[in-house]
């Protein structure tokens, strides 16, 4: 058994935890931007591209992440390509991301009410037009704090990659607890890793979303 | 004719609310709309420029045809204006980029041109001054003015104006009427859904009084007021009078 | 060569798949069951700001939910026990499940009680009704009927998430779907089944909590 000192396991887990932060900013950023394209098919005047929208937003909020994970990873590996742990773990959790943050938008969108479409339909703007220059800006405001509010379930989300085998915070708390047979002081450190990256932007997304109703009312 | 409208239909699931419309406005005319609500007149508005669709008939504005299950309006909105009683402003956009919106967007106007005409556009409808207002700074006759101008920057051949006075406090009413007035001494072509029966009388030139989807009577505005052929309209115009 | 799909491989199987659902849907009820009541004590005492528990509570709400489900977990499964609390694998996903739950219910059934109106209160009180009558009548059921719609979101939430119990080995769906993959190396057809297996389940269960709601919790036949 190797010898750990407590600063060697927080050097460690920190190493983890940077991993954790880079995955969950690129599926952040990513599925906001696939979140973008799945929120227009959803609501856009396509009736046949709204079922399908819908339908991907069911399966992905309809099973675990864990099977998205698995089938990611494993769906790729059929196409014949070897899929490092890292590209699988970002693709999945991508695609998680796009689904909640587009269901999210959707209902964003809805809030808006139906005369700013037809004002802006009347003016001769197309339909990305109107989506662009009128109902996406006011929606973008009221989307801000629910938007925030699910990096949390991001960043949490990212733990789950730890099944398929990325060496983020939660993997390296595994191997470190086998390592060191400490798995209290280790998991409690992975808890505390989680809960200082989380607790800020949950205080954030409450904060938004009070001053949002403060200006609102 | 400006506007041509052939034997339109229109269904909400089991209700036929449009059954065989037909419609004829010529340039320079204003043509109201009158009837009880349910009557349909806010629906036929609505088809003119495709916000509502049609089951089966023709809209045809300045050669431009719409069928039933017409998807492309852009070419049919480029001549249409559209008003609405709940002014629809954009609560995000100034007043002046309220105005400037579709120019920019649709027509690609430079920001210079859209900024000029929208100022001359806000002149027209006396908030010269409100350019760089927010529309919830303003009243609401303020606010539909605005809506006026909006549309009028576009320059379109027809402006649709659904029941614009409705949702006004009634001191505001007059400002938003007189407007109106303005634009059709000046020969703008207007078809607007009312319940200002006076104003009706005194600017239309066409007055068409719709009864459970249909035209049920229609004509000169004096005529029809002095002397209703139907039992309906004459019911009409003694309940609203 | 093109893949062949084979999911006569998985079929093979199709008992363990069963039983591992079944299993899942048994986790679910017992973890949801504890939960919702950790949940509902929370809330009241959250509510009502009966120091110090509401202190408690508020740091055990934002302990739970700003930590990821498979660390509390790991931390009850693997950690506990150099505290000398020992469980077995099926126990420890309960507790995981419950303790989860309960603080997310709390928060829901909280902004439930809040939202009740003053007047309600205050009609009850000016019929005689003791405090308790009032908190259970007045208060408690109204405020569950309304909040019933997310919790029975969260509870499929949860169900879901014990997806990752397969890791400390209670013996659940994804647990069997392991398994299966390990014998018949179709992974791929596997997953996807069981995917599939969880989308009905989640279906299932919120359909079923539903209509518990509107039978039980509203106590008549919704409008």
């Amino acid at each position: 058994m190797m010898e750990f000192s407590i600063w060697d396991l927080i050097r460690n887990l920190g190493v983890g935890a940077a991993w954790t932060l880079g995955l969950s900013l690129t599926a952040f950023v990513l599925g906001g931007v696939v979140g973008l394209l799945v929120l227009a098919a959803r609501v856009g005047p396509w009736p046949r591209l709204n079922r399908l929208a819908k339908a991907y937003i069911v399966v992905f909020q309809g099973t675990p992440l864990l099977m998205q994970l698995f089938l990611v990873f494993f769906g790729i590996a059929l196409a014949g390509v070897d899929v490092p742990a890292w590209l699988a773990a970002a693709i999945g959790l991508t695609l998680f991301t796009s689904a909640y943050l587009a269901e999210i938008w959707r209902g964003c969108v809805e809030a808006i009410p139906k005369g700013q479409w037809e004002a802006a339909a009347s003016l001769a703007l197309s339909w990305g037009e109107q989506l662009r220059e009128v109902i996406l800006p006011q929606a973008l405001r009221i989307a801000v704090a629910p938007t925030m509010g699910f990096s949390v379930q991001v960043v949490k989300g990212t733990a789950v990659t730890s099944i398929i085998g990325f060496a983020e915070l939660t993997k390296t708390g595994s191997i470190l607890a086998n390592a060191t047979f400490q798995p209290f002081l280790v998991y409690g450190l992975v808890a505390l890793g989680y809960f200082l990256l989380c607790f800020p932007l949950s205080r954030f997304a409450a904060r938004l979303e009070r001053t949002f109703h403060a200006r609102s009312h | 004719m400006l506007v041509r409208i052939d034997g339109l239909h229109k269904h909400f699931g089991a209700n036929h609310v449009l059954k065989g419309i037909d419609l004829r406005v010529k340039e320079g005319e204003v043509v109201a709309l009158i009837g009880r609500s349910g009557s349909g007149k806010s629906t036929l508005l609505r088809s003119i420029n495709g916000l509502e669709t049609f089951d089966d008939g023709l809209v045809e504005v300045d050669g431009e045809r719409l069928h039933a299950d017409q998807t492309d309006l852009r070419a049919l909105r480029l001549k249409v204006g559209m008003v609405f009683q709940q002014f629809n402003l954009f609560p995000h956009l100034s007043v002046g980029r309220n105005v400037m919106l579709a120019p920019r967007t649709v027509r690609q106007t430079s920001v210079a041109e859209c900024e000029s005409l929208a100022r001359a556009m806000l002149a027209k409808v006396g908030l010269a001054d409100k350019f760089d207002a927010y529309p919830d700074q303003l009243s609401g006759g303020q606010q539909q003015r605005v809506a006026i101008a909006r549309a009028l920057a576009m320059q379109p051949k027809v402006l649709l104006c659904d029941e614009i006075t409705s949702a006004l406090d009634p001191e505001l009413v007059n400002e938003v009427l007189a407007t109106v007035r303005q634009l059709a001494s000046e020969g703008m072509t207007l078809i607007m859904v009312t319940h200002e029966m006076r104003f009706a009388r005194e600017v239309s030139d066409q007055l068409v009084f719709m009864h459970q989807g249909r035209v049920h009577e229609s004509g000169d505005p004096k005529d029809l007021f002095a002397a209703p052929q139907t039992a309906e309209l004459a019911a009409f115009l003694g309940a609203v009078g | 060569m093109a893949y062949q799909f084979d999911f006569a491989a998985v079929w093979a199987y199709h008992e363990m798949l069963a039983q591992g659902a079944m299993r899942t849907l048994a986790l679910t009820a017992v973890g949801a069951g504890i939960g919702v009541a950790v949940g509902t004590l929370g809330a009241v005492v959250r509510a009502w700001r009966l120091a110090p528990f509401d202190r408690v509570f508020g740091v055990y709400v934002e302990l739970i939910r700003n930590t990821p489900f498979i660390v509390q977990l790991f931390f009850i499964f693997f950690g506990l026990p150099s505290l000398g609390v020992h469980m077995s694998e099926w126990q420890a996903a309960v507790l995981a499940m419950a303790v989860n739950l309960g603080a997310y219910s709390t928060e829901i059934i909280r902004a439930g009680i809040v939202a009740t109106p003053r007047g309600q209160i205050e009609a009850a009180a000016s019929l005689a009704l003791s405090r308790f009558e009032i908190f259970r009548h007045v208060v408690l059921r109204p405020a569950l009927q309304r909040v019933w719609p997310a919790l029975v979101s969260q509870i499929v939430i949860v169900m879901l998430g014990s997806s990752v119990c397969s890791q400390i080995s209670a013996e659940e769906l994804t647990f069997a779907a392991n398994f299966i993959q390990s014998r018949n190396f179709r992974a791929f057809e596997t997953y996807v089944v069981v995917a599939v297996l969880y989308l009905l389940l989640a279906l299932l269960v919120r359909q079923l909590l539903l209509w518990i709601g509107r039978r039980f919790v509203v106590g008549r036949p919704a409008t």
